[in-house]
Formats: structure tokens, C-alpha cells, sequence
């Protein structure tokens, strides 16, 4: 099979909270030569397993083989590619920006349309957080770029699927 | 009752059944040494390289279809393990590697002899385990068998600390018996019955049926099953390379195998099949060539019990996913006898017209024409384990292969040097067939010190080595696509192998022309221990038929035919 159809697919997994598990499982990726863009660990619901969301660049026919791949692993409990399924995901992003007390209003103001919490507030600067899409985020620091940006922090992304799948 | 990590580890083998072990102490694993003489049950054979002691274990496996056991200790005899692992893993064979790893304090410290052999080895193993209390030993090694030797089969490390072979704790033998659960590894078992239909009226609808039988016929021992599934429905049976063996040549229905090497009719009526029902097998690509160009005229059907095989090479119309043995018993009560006459006469034309097998008249001797002698001369029953290149491929052609499972061969990762302690290993785990290691004299030289273990143990190998001073499919390739530039192809050096076999205490025979091949086969036949023929072969000489790498049928190259001897 030709690979075709090159972009972004989001892979979920439940695993065993063990060590070397997620050098098992990235390993499969880099055998492919995929970059992960983004990846979020924790712990699931069920004791003792992890719940994993990797957000990787490939074509669709070889994610889904290295998803079959991933599943062979014992350690992986289930494995999805839901990126064609109906799913909700978010992203956090923590941002320390430049704001002085004349700015700092004007930030917060801002702000207001996205969903935002002030975490930390010192005399020239302010670190505030969000979480949403992907583009969100992106809107929100491209807005937030001419105040000066000193430092961001994103999260990878967390996805689940929608009920009635 | 307090034990070590040691006792316990030993105790774990025999209760699995284990009576061969293949080996080399080292430092770090020889707590676990020093314990051995407490389990007489435990035999181990200590071979001269480690990665002997793994292909020992995998031969034994195939023979057996039992879980082979290799002992290595830290560094440098764990990194030796990394070519057996690979080899067992690609072709999927059940093996438990376990390995001495430095003290636990010594981890991470670049300690004497220290590697992470449970990351370097995370892609050749099916699964792997650091030990790092001795109380998990038992849990591990009960999840180490079950891994190793069931769903699809594959190699299982288990690296132990040193102090961790020591170290005491309460163990209740009780354990032995109870069931364990392994979350995450379910190997399904069955196919789905709307799925079963669906193959079963596929195979009712079509005119131009064939079977590729892999070696997950061989694995799940569903011989029996095959041969219903051919006789009932008259279909004619392809095997895969590794597959080889899992249905007698000398039946009517029997194709050889197709693809690069594979004869001419087989990869032809694989072309020109309507169905393709590809049993175990994998759609690798020295069958399919060009995949787009591969048996497009079929519907596929795909039994296997790895899921992750399903469309990966190949997209087929139905995948049965579970074990080939369990998943055709599910099918045969359902099964409509038929016959397709006109389907199995047009391919017997096209084994006239394609006469892959008829050796050409040479008064020099061939590879060939040696395998034929053998073939004919053991009448196609004994174990032939073989290396890799132009040796492997005209074993493959020309041995007659009439008895089950009696084909052992590195297909997938195509590991040279397999065939000496393959075939040790092979007989280690059957004494009583007759053992044939079929090498070359390129592979041969890689592991040949294993012949002192054949020696020591009265391991009664006897090997044909085919030899012509030369890396026989390199030359043949760089005639072939390198415009004769031929480099680093010849072994101008090769030393007399009769004497080295001589020299280790093996008898030896050599042989240079046709009218003593036979004699000689007879003579290692009737040697009551270890022999070696060294054949000398013409040095040029090209293995066909061949589709060349990437390509598909209609690039098929046959060999001028000139009449046969």
C-alpha cells in the first residue's frame, strides 16, 4: 500500500501503568519515523491502568497499522485511532506575558472571551491559563503576541469520544 | 519455604516442562549456573557463541513446537542473543531468553559488563521483562510461557539482576498450578460465523481457487484441516516458504511455493487465481512483489491470528482473525465438497510449460542436483534446516518435502549462519528424525564453531555444505543487477573443510563431481553421528526462477531449459 492521506491522527490508549511502557509504544512510532506532536498520560478510571492521547503526523493507512501494532503490545490494554470518530478533545496552555499595571486590565479584558484564569500576577508580568481546541489556543497567543510574549507552556492534547459512539 | 530467585527460576522451567536449555555462563548469570546442580532435570547444553544458543532454541522450538530456552549473562552475552531473538521473532517462534543482568545497585552505572538489554531488545521480542525482585520471578515466568507460546508466537526476555538470582524469598510451589490473567494479551481464538459464511460462499463461488498455506498452519498444527480444506473443495495448496512442509509435495493438489525464487506455476496460478485464501501467512514481500500488481484478478480471504496483519501488505475481501487450526474447524462442517477440473488441468499445463524444477545436464556438480540426490535418497522424509541465500532456495526447490513440519529455515529476517545451530537444536528436540543442515559455505563459516557442541554432545547433524567459494546469491545479484561488477562476492581463502571437520572429531567426506554425491549421502545416512559433506558446487551458478525484487509475475525470469540429467 502506497501511503497517502498525510496529516494529523489522534490515537488513544488504555495501558498498564508500568515502567517502559511508553518506550514500548513510542518506539512502534519511531520505527515509522513519526513525529509525535503531542502526547498526554494519565491516570484512567480503572486502577492500575493509564490513559494515553498521542496526536501524531502520518499517513492514515500506517497509523492504523502501527494502532494494530500497539494493541499486539501486552501492556496495551485497548488502542483507538478515533480521529474519524465523533470525539472532544482539549488542550491547556499555560502563558506568562509581559503586563505592567496599564496592560494588565487590558490583557484580562481580553481575555474574557477565552475562557481564561489568572494563576499568577507579579509587578511587570502575568502567567494566565486556558484550555480548548487547538485553534483556540493559537487565537488566543496570536492576540496576546504584541504584548510580549515571555513563555509558553502547552499541555498535549486530551481526547474522548463523544457518547453516541 | 524461603528459596532464591535461582531455585525458584529453575523450578519454573521444569514445571513448564522444560528439559533443554542451550547456553553460556558469564559473570552475572552464574548464581543461576550455581543452582543447576540441584535440578538434574534441567540439561544444559553449553554451546560456543551465544547467538548458537539462541538459534539452538528456536530450532528446538520449530521441531518441538514447545517453548525453546537460551540462557546469556549481561552485556556482551545478551547482545549476542539480538540475531536469535530477531530471527524467532520475524518468524514467529516461541523462545525464553533469560539473561544475568549486573547487580541492582550497579544499574545505570555503566557497571563491568552492563547493557539495557531490555531496551536494545524492545523490537526483536514479542515481550520482555526486568526483574527487578526476585518475588516476581514465578508471575513473570508463568506470563513468559503463555506469551512466548501462545497467539502468535514470538521470543520473551527475561533479564535478572545478579543479587536478584540470590536474594531469598517465601515461595509456595502451589503457584505452579493456579491460573493467571494477563490484561492486555487476549490472542483471539475464534472467527466470527457471519464472517465464516461470507469465506465459505467466496470459496463457493469460485472457479479458479487456490490455497497459500503459511507456516500458521505449522504453528497451530492444523495439517489435518488443511488437507480437508484442499481435498473437499479441491483446491490446490501453495505454501509460503516458512509454510513449506505443512502439506506433503508428493500430493496431487501440492503447488511448491511462489514468489522470487518460488516455482514458476505456483507464482503463475497465484496471478491467475479468482480466490487466493491465504492461510498464516503474511503477504511478505518476496511473495507479493509489487503489491499493486500482486494477484489482482482474486478475491482474498486472510486467516490469521495476528490482527495486525490483516491489510497490511495486502487488502483482502474477508479476514478471518483467530487461529488457522480452531478457525477451519469452524468452517469445514460447513464446507460444500466441489471440483474444479478444468482449473487443475490448466495449472498441470502450466507445469509443463514451466518446468522449474527439471535439472539441467551439467557434468559439473550443482547445488541443485545435490538436493535432488538428497531428496531422492531420504525420499523426502527427513528435517532439512538451512541458511540463507542461493543453498536455501534450492532446498526450498528441490528437496521433496513429504513429512510435516520437516522445513526449518530463517525466512523472515533471513539470518546466515542459522543453519549450523538450527539443526543442533532441531535435534536436540528430535533424536530420532534424520537431521540435514543444507548451508552454504558463506553461512557455515559464521557460527561453524557450534560444531564443538555437536562434537561434545554426539548431536547427530549431518550437513551438506554446498560449496562454491563464493557468497552465491551476492554474486548471482551483482550479475544480475550490478552489471557483473562483482565485489566482496569470493572466498579466495576457505579452508579445507573436510580437515576443519576433521579437526573438531566430525567425519567428513568431500565430494566434486556427480557419480559421488549419492554414495556419500548414503555414507552420512548410515553414520551413526555428526558428518559433513563438503559439495564442492560450480561456482557460477544463478538460482531460478526469479522475479526480481519489486516486481511481479510478468517479470518472471526462467532458466533456459537444455534438456534435463
Amino acid at each position: 500500500m502506497v501511503a497517502t492521506n498525510t496529516g494529523t491522527r489522534t490515537v488513544i490508549a488504555l495501558v498498564e501503568n508500568k515502567a517502559g511502557v511508553l518506550a514500548r509504544i513510542c518506539g512502534l512510532f519511531r520505527r515509522q519515523g513519526f513525529n509525535i506532536a503531542s502526547l498526554a498520560v494519565g491516570r484512567s478510571e480503572i486502577k492500575g491502568l493509564s490513559r494515553m492521547t498521542f496526536v501524531v503526523e502520518g499517513p492514515e493507512e500506517v497509523v492504523r497499522l502501527v494502532a494494530a501494532k500497539l494493541d499486539r503490545l501486552i501492556e496495551v490494554v485497548e488502542v483507538e485511532d478515533i480521529s474519524d470518530l465523533d470525539h472532544v478533545y482539549r488542550e491547556m496552555v499555560l502563558i506568562k506575558v509581559s503586563a505592567d499595571n496599564e496592560k494588565r486590565g487590558e490583557i484580562l479584558q481580553l481575555s474574557n472571551i477565552f475562557n481564561v484564569k489568572t494563576v499568577d500576577v507579579g509587578s511587570d508580568q502575568m502567567t494566565i491559563e486556558t484550555t480548548g481546541e487547538s485553534n483556540e489556543i493559537e487565537s488566543l497567543l496570536e492576540l496576546l503576541e504584541p504584548y510580549g510574549i515571555i513563555e509558553v507552556m502547552r499541555t498535549g492534547r486530551v481526547a474522548v469520544l463523544k457518547s453516541n459512539e | 519455604m524461603k528459596k532464591t530467585g535461582a531455585q525458584v527460576l529453575c523450578e519454573g522451567l521444569i514445571h513448564h516442562g522444560v528439559e533443554k536449555i542451550f547456553g553460556i555462563p558469564g559473570g552475572a548469570i552464574l548464581p543461576l549456573y550455581g543452582t543447576l546442580s540441584e535440578y538434574p532435570e534441567l540439561d544444559h547444553i553449553l554451546v560456543r557463541h551465544e547467538q548458537g544458543a539462541s538459534h539452538a532454541a528456536d530450532g528446538f522450538s520449530r521441531i518441538t513446537g514447545k517453548t525453546g530456552v537460551c540462557f546469556a549473562t549481561s552485556g556482551p552475552g545478551a547482545t549476542n542473543l539480538i540475531t536469535g531473538m530477531a530471527t524467532a521473532m520475524m518468524d514467529s517462534s516461541p523462545m525464553i531468553a533469560i539473561t544475568g543482568q549486573v547487580s541492582r545497585p550497579g544499574i545505570g552505572k555503566d557497571s563491568f559488563q552492563e547493557i539495557d538489554i531490555t531496551g536494545a531488545s524492545l523490537p526483536v521480542t514479542k515481550h520482555n521483562y526486568l526483574v527487578m525482585n526476585a518475588d516476581e520471578i514465578p508471575r513473570v515466568l508463568k506470563e513468559a510461557f503463555i506469551i512466548a507460546n501462545t497467539g502468535r508466537p514470538g521470543p520473551v526476555l527475561i533479564d535478572i539482576p545478579r543479587d536478584v538470582f540470590t536474594e531469598q524469598f517465601d515461595f509456595d510451589n502451589k503457584f505452579w498450578e493456579e491460573e493467571i490473567e494477563i490484561l492486555g494479551y487476549k490472542p483471539p481464538k475464534f472467527a466470527e460465523n457471519s464472517k465464516i459464511d461470507k469465506a465459505l460462499k467466496l470459496i463457493e463461488e469460485s472457479k479458479k481457487p487456490v490455497i497459500l498455506a503459511g507456516h500458521g498452519i505449522i504453528i497451530s498444527k492444523a495439517y489435518n484441516e488443511l488437507m480437508e480444506l484442499a481435498e473437499s473443495a479441491q483446491i490446490p495448496v501453495i505454501t509460503t516458504l516458512l509454510g513449506i512442509s505443512s502439506f506433503p509435495e508428493n500430493h496431487v493438489l501440492s503447488l511448491s511455493f511462489p514468489g522470487m525464487h518460488g516455482v514458476a506455476w505456483a507464482s503463475l496460478a497465484l496471478d491467475q487465481a479468482d480466490l487466493v485464501i491465504a492461510i498464516g501467512s503474511r503477504f511478505d514481500d518476496r511473495i507479493t512483489g509489487d503489491t499493486s500488481r500482486f494477484a489482482t484478478k482474486s478475491k482474498k480471504i486472510h486467516i490469521d491470528i495476528d490482527p495486525a496483519e490483516i491489510n497490511k501488505n495486502i487488502e483482502v475481501d474477508v479476514a478471518l482473525i483467530g487461529n488457522a487450526k480452531d478457525i477451519m474447524k469452524q468452517m469445514l462442517p460447513k464446507l460444500k465438497k466441489k471440483t474444479h477440473i478444468e482449473w487443475i488441468n490448466h495449472i498441470e499445463k502450466l507445469k509443463e510449460e514451466h518446468p522449474s524444477l527439471k535439472l539441467k545436464k551439467s557434468p559439473d556438480l550443482t547445488g541443485q542436483y545435490v538436493i535432488k540426490s538428497l531428496s531422492d535418497e531420504t525420499e523426502g522424509k527427513s528435517v532439512i534446516v538451512t541458511g540463507v541465500g542461493q543453498h536455501q532456495m534450492w532446498a526450498a526447490q528441490h528437496y521433496s518435502y513429504c513429512s510435516q513440519n520437516s522445513w526449518i529455515s530463517s525466512g523472515g529476517l533471513g539470518t546466515m549462519g542459522f543453519e549450523v545451530p538450527a539443526a543442533l537444536g532441531a535435534k536436540v528436540g528430535a533424536p530420532d528424525k534424520n537431521v540435514w543442515s543444507i548451508a552454504g559455505d558463506g553461512g557455515f563459516q559464521m557460527t561453524l564453531c557450534e560444531l564443538a557442541t555437536i562434537v561434545e554432545n554426539n548431536i547427530k547433524v549431518k550437513f551438506a555444505l554446498l560449496n562454491n567459494n563464493h557468497l552465491g546469491m551476492i554474486t548471482q545479484w551483482q550479475g544480475m543487477f550490478f552489471n557483473e561488477d562483482y565485489q566482496a562476492n569470493a572466498y579466495t581463502a576457505n579452508p579445507d573443510f573436510v580437515k576443519l571437520a576433521n579437526a573438531y572429531g566430525m567425519k567428513a567426506l568431500s565430494v566434486d563431481n556427480n557419480e559421488d554425491v549419492r554414495p556419500a549421502i548414503r555414507e552420512a545416512n548410515n553414520h551413526d553421528g555428526p558428518f559433513l559433506i563438503d559439495f564442492k558446487i560450480k561456482k557460477e551458478e544463478n538460482v531460478f526462477p526469479m522475479i526480481p525484487s519489486g516486481q511481479s509475475v510478468n517479470e518472471l525470469l526462467e532458466e533456459p531449459i537444455d534438456g534435463s540429467n
